[in-house]
């Protein structure tokens, strides 16, 4: 199995100069099967790259969305397989308590926001709501739940011949606690994050931004680096950097979480392009 | 001990936050957290704590109605919110385990989390007045 990041900001996309080198695009990342089968981890602005990217001869891609929030679905529209006669396209994603996720894609996919409705697709479009549970996709087994951030939001862990990859880029799992990180019962997305492979995690805020914005969904790094030492992470991997973090500041966000400390884990920051090869 | 429902850990959060007594109890009856407000009722810290069947909690509690007769654990609102899957809502008096009877409002409601599942009950405690 073998992870791609197309998309690592947060929030919104934030391209230029200042951010080269971890990129500006939002949440999306590729999961290839060793057979090839392909799994798309949230449709952000990454995506649009990420759809030019297939060989052709493709015939399925399934995309699993974390939640809605913008910058998590903001490329659908920009994905080149959605436009491909013939193509077989699942999505999977979390209804709402009142809505179906197709009802929910609609409020962003059709006008004004967007001109193209989702029915006038001309790929075999399929679109699943997805909530906790367990289901197997080709080759992947995937593992939903729900976790800590503003409306339904479901983390994924997606296992393919013993190996897995978790997937939480907008988490709040220190919201409320007061000595974080607590007992691992308490602790949201602990689940899907014990004892993984890589974790690909929310690492938006330093200590400092947090302590104004509890409340908003994220973490900081030093929330994410206690999470997978709790867990037994295999290997870290710092996502959803925050838009006006520029290249010099992850790095240093990084440096100063790594400290002198030997963590029980290996640290990789998330840079656009990136890939991780879990074998 | 799998991880708890998110919305279980987040019921958790509200409640030590707040000044009231708030009880959260799971699906199989079992409490799974007290607040601060709560211990101070129970005598004991929720640290010092397995998890407690409901019958258990009624054995800490002595409860009991208006008129003094013993309020069941099927009729205690926390009771009626995991048993009956309903909000309740009842004045009881009770001897906490620091001995003293207070007469109080216990509130309850089920927890019916993402696409209906049923995941406990909360309760809520309020010192009342005498009518």
């Amino acid at each position: 199995m073998k992870a791609t990041l197309w998309g690592t900001r947060g929030s919104l996309a934030a391209p230029g100069p200042e951010t080269v080198r971890y990129g500006g695009n939002t949440s999306c990342v590729e999961v290839r099967s060793a057979g090839g089968a392909v799994l798309v981890l949230d449709a952000g602005t990454g995506i649009r790259r990420l759809g030019a990217s297939f060989e052709p001869g493709l015939k399925r891609v399934d995309i699993l969305l974390t939640h809605l929030h913008m910058d998590h679905v903001q490329g659908l529209g920009f994905f080149a397989p959605l436009f491909t006669p013939g193509m077989e396209v699942h999505i999977w994603g979390p209804s709402s308590a009142t809505m179906h996720l197709r009802e929910r894609l609609t409020r962003y996919l059709s006008p004004p926001l967007f001109p193209v409705l989702l029915r006038d697709l001309p790929c075999d479009l399929q679109i699943h709501d997805l909530m906790r549970g367990e289901l197997a996709i080709g080759p992947f087994q995937v593992s939903a739940d729900l976790i800590s951030h503003p409306g339904p939001t479901l983390g994924f862990r997606v296992s393919e011949g013993g190996r897995s990859l978790t997937y939480m880029p907008d988490h709040e799992p220190a919201l409320g606690m007061k000595d974080f990180p607590g007992p691992a019962r308490w602790m949201s997305g602990f689940d899907l994050a014990a004892g993984t492979d890589l974790l690909i995690h929310d690492t938006q805020y330093i200590d400092a931004e947090y302590a104004v914005r509890a409340g908003w969904g994220h973490c900081t790094i030093t929330h994410a680096f206690r999470l997978a030492e709790l867990a037994g992470v295999k290997h870290l991997v710092g996502f959803h950097h925050d838009p006006s973090h520029a290249d010099e500041m992850l790095d240093a966000m990084a440096a100063e979480a790594l400290g002198s400390r030997q963590w029980p884990f290996r640290y990789s920051p998330g840079l656009e392009g990136a890939t991780f090869t879990i074998a | 001990m799998a991880q708890l429902a998110i919305e279980l850990i987040l019921l958790r959060q509200w409640a030590s936050y707040l000044a009231l007594p708030v009880f959260i109890a799971g699906a199989d009856g079992k409490l799974l957290f007290f607040n601060e407000p709560a211990e101070a009722l129970l005598g004991h810290r929720f640290d010092e704590f397995d998890e407690v069947p409901l019958e258990r909690l009624a054995e800490i509690f002595v409860t009991t109605d208006e008129a003094g007769a013993p309020v069941s654990r099927t009729k205690h609102p926390l009771g009626v919110a995991l048993l009956r899957r309903q909000p309740a809502h009842r004045r009881l008096h009770i001897r906490g385990f620091d001995g003293v009877t207070r007469l109080i409002e216990a509130t309850a409601f089920p927890i019916e989390g993402q696409q209906g599942g049923f995941l406990g009950a909360v309760a809520m405690f309020w010192e009342a007045h005498k009518r």
